[in-house]
């Protein structure tokens, strides 16, 4: 195993950014293994691998990719490195084979060479039978798949996957690793970054960036073994789970706890070991055997915990127990194609409903039949008793709207945001003002106040756009994958919120593709190919999913499980 | 209500004039257009060669040719042809832009009293106006030297010419191009700035998801409307100010009409072009299809508008087709302020189509806008 990738005391800083973007990085990187490289938004992932491809020059240090440097011999390693950008250069315009055809050309494989590679890649990709679609209609990991092939083309010794995962739907990302896993078998160097650590976890080597920081460099497992004897299994009833996960999270020899499956994960800090023996006397609880994400979260310290500043925000709502969502038959058509199949919710006050299913389910569609921005085919769809789409403006104001795609103006600045939404939802003079003040604290958002909101992590966008849909203290929150590509520390945050605003009554409607979040949620209704085929609380739903091989299924389990049952 | 319009209107400014280089984007156009284009629209013929073909070297043909070189301001080079060959040579490369032909009995002819002498002249018709106007020039000249010559005849005694045509100029007495360019400049430039405030802003917020983010929020598809409209009224009028002011003290053109009148007829046209604009972007979902919709719109409405070629020249169906082009009208209006300060009731006889064609528009958007939102 010869190293593929040499980086030497690497640092790399970006004009007018306080801190390096990576700051004396070394790290080998072997052929035939998948090296991941971890960290969360803003670790300086993306930074490393344009350098290894070439396309940054390293301030001080040096990378060497199979000996050659790749800034001065881009030539020699062009044909070496295959590089799949975040957003692969995919021309959606253009139909599979035609993406295919261009990035060929541009490789020069051409002749038999060019029929065979297509041949091997589409057979591999699984893409055969949609050579002819449009690469913009493709789903999120069929649009992967298909970059993955062009970074193939031209067969690279070294493969560099920034976030291949994001946006991929469980069944989808299971296949990636399937492909990328014979690809290091064949003896090609992979790099794969990633927010997600269920990812890293898989990875033979993980290299673990936070801040520019390496924090970690080595296999996944040796990290984990740090966390032996502090992660802890209590098993708590469904009822008072989110109670207790809450009390557990506030006190201060814990580092982090979560629902997993029908217990708490609790995490104890390091040298407390004589108040994790008190803490597995007192609950009674199991010792469990460590994740990598517990690992994680203790090599950066923990998420901030305690409790959300939301709850001073937020008016506090009535509980009267009234459906707050009902769709019914919810129907919508884009030609012969059927995006939602006759959908049928039911939402109470003060719920949280999540809405879980592949990309290209569905989720969205009804989603956005339900905020009134798409018109059903048939069926209805009432929130707050009232249909969005036919609704005067003031019924508006009492829902709150955070988008998939970050959808604030990024040309205007985190303040100017705040002010024009504050105003928006008719907010003016003191209470805007103490709106402003009350989600900047409750967000951290008062070090961006003068930066344009498309200059901001990803992170802070989310955060940004979460407070702009809570500023007016609205009834409902829809909330359309708030969490998409953000690392752990700030998911654990995000729920926080989601938390104290159903504390305050509001209903909460939210979609995600992480299993571990549809846990938090009261229930779940799961959509696959347009139809409802499941819905109730994350505990039924697990229950349904029990066989003789598997007696405590996770939420992936579980939906995996009911996908295939239902035999669409 | 009102708060929450003056929050999407500060939202709009801030966007349009944010930081220094979309503030530079606002302004620097207008400069270089007002800088460059009166001096690159030219309408006046100068420094152009006149090519003579004196077939006859008779007295009456020295007196003709003559009188050419001396009159014809226009013409600052003479070129001198012998034969067909160059006179070919000269009209096909450029050498000159006409060429006058003076036939071997041309002498002859003039001293015959009741005979017709033939002239030819030629022109270049790849330069269609040019030529135009460089044979008006040349025909009075001629016909200056025709009545001198029937003055001459008819006995020095009783010489008074029977009538004479003096031209003379309203608005624009010394027929100055730049009295005719700066105003018309107006117009186009307020154009450009409105519809990209309409047009391409609202298919950006489409497709950045921010038109998504605006329609869950307590705003009515109008108030969004409003919200584009202002702000694109601000942006002409701000334009309109800065060419009024390089006309009025850098270029000189003398403001003749009232200012108030102006700023209304702007106003006026800004409404019917926001709803030209905000037409193109209830139609188009993506930024592309708006900058290729609003230039479909752009290039005929400023090439029909009468700036480029006066609508009276046009084919009468042509002319009625030109009723519904905004600029046209707006062309009117300001030459009408600016120029001549027309009474009100003339300039509100040019302006009412701005109305109803701001009406139809407005109302079409909103309707487009209610079916494709909703």
């Amino acid at each position: 195993m010869s190293p593929a990738v040499t980086i030497t005391d690497l640092t790399r800083l970006f004009p007018a950014a306080p801190k390096p973007a990576l700051d004396r990085v070394s790290a080998t990187i072997r052929t035939g293994r998948i090296t991941g490289l971890a960290g969360p938004d803003g670790a300086g992932k993306t930074t490393l691998m344009r350098l290894i491809a070439g396309l940054l020059k390293p301030d001080s240090g040096s990378i060497r990719v199979f000996g050659s440097d790749p800034v001065r011999d881009a030539a020699e390693l062009r044909g070496v490195i295959g590089y799949m950008p975040q957003k692969f250069g995919l021309y959606e315009d253009l139909t599979v084979i035609e993406n295919l055809t261009l990035h060929a050309d541009l490789r020069a494989v051409v002749g038999r060479e060019r029929d065979e590679t297509f041949a091997r890649l589409l057979k591999f990709t699984d893409l055969a039978h949609f050579t002819g679609r449009l690469a913009g209609k493709l789903s999120g990991g069929m649009k992967q798949k298909l970059g993955l092939a062009c970074a193939l083309l031209g067969a690279p010794r070294l493969l560099l996957l920034d976030e291949p995962g994001v946006g991929v739907d469980p069944i989808s990302r299971r296949e990636l690793w399937r492909m990328v896993g014979d690809l290091a078998d064949e003896g090609i160097a992979i790099i794969w970054s990633t927010a997600y650590l269920d990812e890293a976890e898989r990875c033979d080597d993980i290299l673990l960036l936070n801040e520019g920081q390496p924090l970690y460099a080595g296999p996944p497992r040796d990290l984990t073994a740090r966390m032996n004897g502090r992660c802890f299994l209590l098993p708590v009833p469904a009822e008072n789970r989110r109670i207790r996960l809450a009390e557990l999270a506030s006190r201060p020899e814990i580092l982090d706890a979560t629902i997993q499956a029908q217990n708490i994960r609790v995490l104890i800090r390091a040298k407390t070991g004589s108040e994790s023996a008190h803490f597995k006397f007192e609950t009674g609880s199991a010792p469990a055997a460590p994740r990598f994400e517990d690992a994680f979260m203790d090599i950066l310290g923990g998420a901030k915990t305690g409790a959300s500043a939301l709850t001073h925000i937020l008016r506090d709502i009535p509980r009267d127990g009234a459906t707050v969502i009902e769709t019914r038959d919810l129907t919508r058509t884009f030609g012969d194609f059927t995006a939602a199949d006759r959908i049928n919710l039911k939402i109470k006050r003060g719920e949280i409903y999540g809405l879980l299913g592949p990309n290209g389910a569905g989720k969205s569609t009804t989603f956005r039949m339900l905020c009134g921005l798409l018109t059903p085919t048939s069926g209805e769809a009432r929130a707050a008793g009232i249909d969005l789409r036919h609704s005067p403006a003031r019924a508006r104001q009492r829902i709150g709207y955070m988008a998939q795609k970050f959808s604030l103006y990024g040309q205007l600045t985190v303040a100017q945001n705040l002010a024009f939404f504050s105003g928006a939802y008719g907010l003016h003079g003191a209470g805007q003002r103490d709106a402003i003040d009350a989600v900047t604290n409750c967000f951290h958002l008062a070090q961006y106040h003068g930066i344009k909101a498309d200059a901001l992590p990803l992170g802070y966008k989310q955060r940004l756009a979460l407070a702009c849909a809570v500023m007016h203290s609205p009834h409902i929150l829809f909330l359309d994958e708030p969490t998409s590509g953000i690392d752990p520390v700030t998911r654990r945050e995000f729920w926080t919120h989601i938390n104290a605003a159903v504390q305050r009554g509001v209903t909460v409607m939210v979609t995600t593709h992480f299993m571990d979040e549809a846990e938090y949620c009261d229930r779940i209704g799961l959509i696959h190919r347009s139809k409802l085929i499941a819905a109730g609380a994350p505990e039924d739903l697990k229950s349904q999913a029990v066989t003789d091989e598997n007696r405590h299924p996770t939420m992936e389990d579980a939906f995996i499980t009911l996908i295939e049952r239902s035999g669409l | 209500m009102l708060r929450r319009l003056l929050a999407l209107i500060r939202k709009e400014l801030q966007i349009i004039l944010g930081d220094k280089q979309s503030r530079l984007l606002v302004v620097m156009p207008v400069i270089v257009q007002t800088a460059i284009f009166p001096l690159a629209a030219t309408l006046e013929i100068k420094n152009s060669t006149l090519g003579i073909y004196d077939e006859n070297h008779g007295p009456a043909a020295i007196e003709l040719t003559q009188r050419l070189r001396a009159q014809a301001v226009t013409f600052t080079h003479f070129i001198d042809i012998d034969n067909d060959h160059q006179l070919n040579d000269a009209i096909e490369r450029q050498r000159a832009l006409a060429v006058i032909r003076i036939p071997p009995d041309f002498s002859a002819q003039i001293a015959r009293a009741n005979a017709t002498p033939q002239l030819q002249l030629l022109l270049d018709g790849r330069r269609t106006n040019a030529g135009q106007i460089a044979a008006g020039y040349i025909q009075q000249i001629v016909q200056s030297y025709q009545q001198d010559l029937a003055s001459a005849r008819t006995g020095a005694i009783t010489s008074t010419p029977s009538s004479e045509l003096v031209a003379r100029a309203w608005f624009n007495p010394n027929l100055d191009y730049l009295d005719y360019i700066l105003p018309c400049l107006i117009a186009l430039i307020t154009t450009t700035g409105v519809l990209i405030v309409t047009a391409l802003s609202l298919a950006r917020e489409r497709e950045q998801g921010t038109f998504d983010q605006l329609l869950v929020s307590p705003y009515t598809p109008e108030m969004i409307m409003i919200g584009k409209i202002v702000p694109a009224l601000l942006i002409a009028t701000f334009h309109a100010t800065l060419i009024l002011i390089a006309a009025v003290f850098i270029y000189q053109v003398p403001f003749q009409g009232s200012l108030l009148v102006l700023y209304a007829g702007i106003i006026l046209y800004a409404l019917a072009l926001a709803g030209v604009g905000l037409f193109i972007s209830a139609l188009c979902s993506t930024q592309q299809q708006a900058f290729i919709s609003m230039f479909a719109f752009m290039m005929p409405a400023m090439m029909l508008s009468g700036f480029a070629a006066p609508v009276e020249n046009m084919p009468v169906w042509l002319q009625h087709v030109t009723w519904i082009n905004p600029i046209r009208h707006f062309m009117e209006v300001v030459k009408a302020v600016y120029l001549k300060n027309a009474a009100a009731d003339h300039i509100a006889s040019l302006a009412w189509p701005l109305l109803v064609i701001g009406a139809i528009t407005l109302s079409a958007a909103a309707v487009l806008f209610r079916r494709k939102t909703a």
